[in-house]
């Protein structure tokens, strides 16, 4: 009792941003390579180091702080990151002319967790994720125009219109999922298809929020998961809010790697592309060779607001979020690599024009798709398996019953 | 949309309101041969044999883990404790634990779970001890599974079977007694079957596990242990009935009674005093389906009888029998001589005491009473 009054004391005592990310930001990651260590060729691998601090464990080895990677991998990370956030700003413009209904979450500051899992994982893997999906989804191999296509509520959208923000989905990829929480025991499942089928070369990545993490079907989950040894990496993405409400107010212990308790767990810095990239491959690993379940807490940061209606300032300082955004996830990464002479100044620039013309393509094209038809037989499409659909299904009134 | 649906099979029903001759309420009633006293016609065919329905259930589940590799049976005590109402007895034995497994005491977890098989592409099976404690669980159920299909836009199926009894069940209080057909009957993108006989259980839960979309099957405690005859085809491990198809158990003349579950014996039962009492000859449709609903039968029936009544142990309010007197306003308001009427489970959460009980769910004598006053006799 004295040890944890004392913990809490301390935590509540510094400021969480000093405590999450203090010495964090130093370019450790150069000093152990020297310059010519980087080979000239795109193709050539070579090993770059992840900084020190990037990692807490829980009954866990930490991951090696090494990470062998090659130019082309580092420029795409960098593409990926940034394709994210132009689509996001798309996404965040069409909302402000009034184009997207509902929803739009945005995920501006945490594009290093999607890209980092996604580039640690393979398309075989199967990932599950929560309402926050644009960037994920695009990860996973859908194009900007259907997703942005989808939110606009477009017939060739990705869920042709059906689903919008939150619900879309790919081969391997079991969505965006609304209700909080609740896709976590979802997750366990598509690992427990994994096992049943003998499946030892995937495993499955399955993604939440700090808010979902006090959901009790989270910990069913995680109960299961031990309990019948499941292919599956929990990934609790930490954006420090819940919608409007810090991880202080809602959870009585903040270290989320923890809280699976005979899970062993890792923190990640999450807003270092290639920490989380690293801790992905060897979670993959670690899994894969029968260990069980992984509860990995990936700690980044939100820019906007929960969802684009939160202008995301009545619960957080100004100061705070300008304080974040020093540590941005795309600048974070240009910095590194313009240390180490992967990519230029000059070449970002040319990535960014590259990835912007297209985005904005992408979103023009989207913008002119047709909507859905207005007819009954596009309602009532899908409700059920073609083939298997009931005789009738009634719409408004009698007269709209559609057979 | 107007045209066309007057060559579909419920619209061909639907009155026309600008019709210059309104049909009359005495529509000509076809003669008829005296129903059959009793209504299980498929007793007396040759090879027949008895069943109860929980033999039925776990024939049904046995078949179909044999027939597909993806199948596998999921939920509390299903496996070493031989299933809590021993549905699934004998199942692990055959089987072995990777197809038929033990979960903790965990609804909203294991259903999770078994809607996530499913949507990577198992077909899991997944058993409630009751579907009272689905309600832990409902939002996987209605939010994980119903809706996923249309969400993504018809690339997400989902197949799996929940299934487990329901309803009414003897002196168990409010928490274990409520009826969940209206609940899962009203949410698009479930199928909802509701087993009365062994063959119903049989052939029902078989096509639920076929159907590729999520399917509720809800079954009744007090109906397991109740033998019923068993056709010859029955038995055979191709038996599957068609979802959305009601069966018609009890021919009759003057009144259409439209039951499901456990209430359609009591029904027939009461059916048969109406012919002891009174010579009334009543029709006794099992719907065999909640969601989809055979709306023609029953609006065919309602033609025939032009007397409507409607059987069941829910709570009255918002039940499956508002809907189906809704539909027989909608569809068949011309052909009713008398307002349809319901017979429910009364409002008021399950009292434990014994009298108190028998006055919260219909009776054999409710059931009478109130035909008898439908009928004016």
């Amino acid at each position: 009792m004295t040890m944890l009054s004392y913990s809490l004391k301390v935590k509540t005592a510094l400021p969480w941003t000093r405590l999450c990310y203090s010495g964090r930001r130093c370019m450790a990651h150069v000093a152990n390579i020297a310059a010519d260590d980087i080979p000239t060729g795109d193709d050539q691998p070579f090993k770059v180091s992840i900084a020190e601090d990037s990692y807490e464990t829980y009954n866990l080895e930490p991951p090696p702080y090494t990470l062998e990677t090659t130019k082309r991998q580092l420029k795409q990370l960098y593409h990926d990151m940034f394709t994210i956030r132009r689509m996001e700003l798309a996404a965040d413009r069409f909302y402000k002319e009034g184009k997207i209904r509902g929803f739009c979450h945005l995920s501006i500051g945490q594009e290093a967790v999607t890209v980092g899992i996604e580039h640690g994982i393979s398309r075989e893997d199967k990932l599950i994720t929560a309402y926050r999906s644009h960037g994920t989804t695009l990860m996973r191999g859908a194009t900007v125009k259907s997703i942005l296509g989808e939110l606009l509520g477009r017939q060739e959208g990705i869920s042709h219109g059906r689903g919008g923000s939150i619900h879309m989905f790919r081969e391997n990829f079991f969505g965006g999922n609304g209700i909080v929480g609740a896709h976590v025991p979802v997750g366990a499942g598509i690992a427990f298809a994994q096992q049943y089928h003998g499946n030892r070369d995937t495993v499955t990545v399955d993604i939440f929020g700090d808010g979902a993490a006090n959901q009790g079907q989270v910990h069913e989950a995680f109960n299961m998961a031990k309990l019948w040894n499941l292919p599956i990496i929990f990934c609790c993405e930490n954006n420090k809010y819940g919608m409007g409400t810090s991880v202080e107010r809602s959870s009585a212990m903040t270290e989320y790697y923890k809280r699976g308790q005979y899970l062993p767990g890792l923190r990640i810095n999450g807003m270092d592309v290639l920490a989380v990239l690293a801790a992905m491959r060897y979670g993959k690993e670690f899994v894969q060779a029968g260990n069980g379940p992984l509860l990995y807490e990936y700690q980044t940061y939100r820019f906007a607001g929960h969802s684009v209606s939160d202008p995301g300032t009545t619960y957080r300082s100004r100061e705070e979020i300008q304080a974040e955004r020093r540590h941005d996830p795309l600048s974070v990464l240009q910095e590194q690599l313009a240390e180490w002479g992967v990519l230029s100044k000059e070449e970002v620039k040319a990535i960014e024009k590259d990835v912007r013309s297209k985005v904005d393509r992408e979103a023009e094209e989207a913008n002119h798709m047709p909507v859905p038809e207005p007819r009954l037989d596009v309602l009532f499409r899908d409700i059920y398996v073609p083939g298997s659909e009931p005789l009738q299904r009634r719409g408004r009134t009698i007269d709209e019953t559609y057979y | 949309m107007a045209a066309p649906r007057l060559f579909r099979p419920a619209a061909r029903l639907l009155p026309s309101r600008l019709s210059s001759t309104p049909l009359l309420p005495n529509f000509p009633r076809v003669a008829r041969a005296p129903s059959i006293l009793c209504s299980r016609g498929y007793a007396s065919e040759a090879g027949a044999k008895e069943v109860t329905v929980r033999d039925a259930l776990n024939e049904a589940l046995a078949e179909e883990l044999e027939g597909n590799e993806k199948t596998f049976v999921m939920g509390e005590e299903v496996a070493q404790y031989n299933g809590a109402y021993k549905v699934t007895r004998g199942l692990l034995d055959r089987f072995g634990p990777k197809r038929v497994i033990d979960t903790p005491i965990t609804e909203a977890g294991f259903t999770g779970l078994a809607v996530g098989a499913a949507l990577a592409g198992l077909h899991p099976i997944c058993e409630f001890m009751t579907f009272n404690f689905a309600m832990q669980s409902i939002d996987h159920i209605i939010n994980s599974a119903a809706k996923t299909h249309y969400m993504s836009g018809g690339i997400q199926p989902c197949n799996i079977t929940f299934r487990g009894p329901n309803g009414f069940a003897a002196g168990v209080a409010a928490q274990h007694s409520q009826d969940y057909s209206a609940w899962y009957g009203s949410i698009p993108g479930l199928k909802v079957v509701a087993p009365w006989s062994a063959e119903d259980a049989k052939g029902l839960l078989k096509a639920a596990i076929r159907d590729p979309n999520p399917v509720v099957v809800l079954e009744n405690e007090l109906l397991y242990g109740q033998a019923f005859p068993m056709s010859e085809a029955a038995q055979k491990n191709d038996f599957v009935l068609p979802i959305g198809k009601a069966k018609i158990e009890r021919q009759g003349k003057d009144l259409t009674i439209v039951s499901l579950s456990r209430c359609v014996g009591q029904s027939l039962n009461a059916a048969a005093q109406l012919k002891q009492k009174y010579g009334v000859e009543a029709e006794v449709i099992n719907l065999r389906s909640v969601k989809p609903l055979d709306v023609e039968t029953i609006i065919q029936s309602l033609k025939k009888t032009g007397r409507l009544m409607c059987v069941e142990s829910g709570f009255p309010m918002f039940g499956v029998a508002s809907e189906i007197l809704a539909l027989s306003m909608e569809y068949g308001f011309d052909y009713l001589t008398a307002p349809a009427v319901r017979v429910t489970g009364a409002e008021v959460p399950t009292p434990y005491a014994v009298g108190l009980e028998q006055m919260s769910f219909p009776q054999e004598d409710t059931i009478v009473n109130q035909a008898a006053k439908l009928l004016r006799l």
